[in-house]
């Protein structure tokens, strides 16, 4: 007769971490559906998202959605007010403002996604490295982080593209990128080392595993909800960043359709000659600013608890 | 107390120190001829040669970063390079203007906004604090020269109420210069105000909260002298120190602001001196403002813990 082998100590222990980690999941799982459920009956969420999806889509098909060619200049039509030919009026060269402020949208969406999205993933690793080295790595990331934030994000990039020689908008992108860097670190590691008292890290701990394996494997994605609305408040402050720098004349070309470099050009109109050339690429800046806010805002009471 | 003073205090000077750091080899990230770019690409070989060595921009960088740190610290800073005169003869008229402009800024915005951040958090969840704080923060997201562009065509242009130029006429009076320098001030204000009223309305609603509130309440006072006395007073903290922080902000908010209204002011020096690459002008305006935004943040740490001896003791630990 067969006895049954007796189930060893550590299959037990085996099957009783597996039975965690399944609950574990099982409850995150229902934490995010919540979270989700408490984001999608949000007013502020579902204006916030529309506009945001608004641009985007602008953003990706824009040169197929604008009715005219936005580089196409026709002088003779130059500076004319809203009609049904040109809806949003002509602008100082005769072209067409509704498609310049259409196609616009990418430049901007692109550089601010862009620049939060390189700032976001350099913030976090180097966060995450901070808060697991401590001592002098961490003093001089956060050290760094508390000069970048001495200067307004305007200036700091201005002082940074008067030492770079060509201007353009991928240049800009770099330099918010690089301002942000150190900003995003600073919050990843503040939620970091929060996480690093509970009881999972410290189980991760007596397991052995190596320390970055627990900060990027076990860490990251228990602090991705507050990292989440880090990226969405960067976001923000990226397009406000950027739209106010192409205006100062440090990001696009004068030619090109960016929405700031529009205003820049056309301003000087304002005074009687010619609205809508300025007011129009001005409320394209404004309405994508508040559906980024209302979804921060949105995002941020949801996750930030 | 002492120890934590000190230590912030500390805090504040490294991080200046870091930041001469910043300033100085940001202006210095691409190895170029100084001289080349005042005389210009077809400038004379020797010319070049001889400007430089006159700047003396022909040293080696750090050698260049020790003599300007210890000219600074002396006050001296340096010739401009455009205007051949000296930094702080440049700077400091446009300080002064700037000052007025931001001296406005505040002066409408902090009443209002404390008075919007009471408003909303007394009748919180109400219509009236949905519309003050999201409206508030949707207005602050928008950058100001968007703000400028549309009070310039309402107000300016349209309704003719105000004048569109930030620079008031030579010798007009001091009514005459604020009218000039309102539509400017409320851009401003536009993005200064949802963060200020957004904190104030936190502080009061935590202090609505608080056990020392319920006890005012449950002895009887009045509506009205438990949120003076009891709330209002500690409720204005951390007002005190996010205005204190917005100073640093509001320098930035200056550069497009004086541009959108044709100001001299800092702003525009500042944005002429990237323009321009007049480094020395550059270097000192960002320092200036690096300087202001340290020691307004340190003023505000420090009145902040001073009210507070909860924090003093977290911070102590």
């Amino acid at each position: 007769m067969k006895i049954p082998e007796p189930a060893s100590a550590t299959s037990i222990l085996v099957s009783a971490v597996d039975e965690g980690r399944t609950r574990a999941k099982q409850e995150a799982r229902a934490q995010r559906r919540e979270r989700m459920a408490l984001l999608l009956r949000k007013p502020s969420f579902l204006i916030g998202s529309t506009i945001s999806l608004f641009w985007l889509v602008c953003a990706v098909f824009g040169t197929v959605i604008a009715p005219q060619d936005p580089f196409v200049q026709n002088p003779v039509d130059k500076l004319q007010e809203p009609s049904w030919k040109h809806w949003f009026g002509t602008d100082n060269l005769g072209r067409d403002v509704f498609s310049r402020v259409i196609v616009g949208a990418r430049l901007i969406v692109i550089v601010a996604l862009g620049a939060t999205i390189i700032a976001a993933i350099l913030g976090t690793i180097l966060g995450l490295v901070a808060g697991y080295y401590k001592g002098m790595v961490d003093e001089v990331i956060m050290r760094t982080a508390d000069v970048f934030m001495a200067i307004p994000t305007i200036v700091l990039a201005l002082l940074i593209t008067s030492s770079v020689n060509s201007k353009s908008m991928f240049i800009v992108m770099f330099i918010i990128a690089l301002v942000f860097t150190p900003v995003i670190a600073r919050t990843v590691r503040a939620s970091a080392l929060g996480e690093t008292e509970l009881d999972y890290v410290a189980a991760a701990r007596l397991r052995t595993e190596k320390t970055p394996h627990i900060q990027f494997k076990e860490v990251l994605p228990n602090i991705l909800p507050s990292l989440l609305v880090e990226f969405t408040v960067r976001l923000g402050y990226a397009i406000f960043a950027i739209a106010t720098l192409s205006f100062l004349g440090a990001g696009a070309s004068p030619e090109s359709p960016d929405w700031g470099t529009q205003v820049a050009t056309h301003r000087n109109f304002l005074n009687g000659l010619n609205w809508s050339a300025t007011v129009f690429p001005a409320l394209a800046i404004a309405t994508l600013s508040i559906g980024v806010n209302l979804l921060q805002d949105a995002v941020t009471e949801a996750f930030d608890r | 107390m002492k120890r934590f003073l000190l230590r912030r205090i500390g805090l504040a000077f490294v991080t200046l120190f870091m930041l001469t750091f910043l300033v100085f080899f940001a202006t210095h990230l691409l190895p170029g001829d100084v001289a080349k770019k005042i005389l210009g690409p077809f400038a004379d070989a020797q010319a070049v040669k001889d400007l430089n060595k006159e700047l003396g921009t022909d040293r080696p960088i750090p050698v260049q970063y020790v003599s300007w740190i210890s000219d600074t610290v002396r006050g001296d800073l340096g010739q401009s390079y455009v205007y051949s005169v000296p930094v702080s003869e440049k700077i400091r008229p446009a300080v002064g203007l700037s000052a007025k402009l931001g001296a406005l800024a505040f002066l409408l915005v902090i009443p209002a906004s404390i008075f919007g951040g009471i408003v909303a958090a007394l009748r919180r969840g109400k219509p009236i604090d949905r519309l003050i704080t999201i409206g508030g923060l949707s207005a602050a997201v928008i950058p100001e020269f968007v703000w400028a562009v549309f009070f310039i065509l309402i107000f300016g242009v349209r309704l003719k109420w105000l004048p569109v130029s930030a620079t008031s006429p030579d010798g007009a009076g001091i009514f005459e210069q604020y009218k000039h320098l309102l539509l400017p001030a409320l851009c401003l204000v536009m993005v200064l105000f949802g963060y200020i009223a957004r904190i104030t309305r936190a502080g009061v609603i935590e202090a609505l909260d608080a056990d020392y509130t319920r006890t005012a309440r449950l002895k009887g006072l009045p509506n009205r002298t438990v949120v003076n006395k009891h709330v209002l007073r500690n409720a204005l903290m951390p007002t005190i120190a996010v205005t204190a922080t917005q100073v640093g902000y509001l320098l930035g908010g200056l550069v497009a602001v004086e541009l959108a209204f044709n100001y001299n002011g800092f702003g525009l020096l500042l944005l002429e001196s990237v323009r321009q690459r007049d480094f020395p002008l550059l270097q000192a305006a960002v320092l200036l403002i690096g300087v202001v935004y340290v020691f307004t943040t340190l003023l505000a740490d420090v009145i902040y813990t001073l009210l507070n001896p909860r924090i003093r003791q977290a911070i102590l630990k």
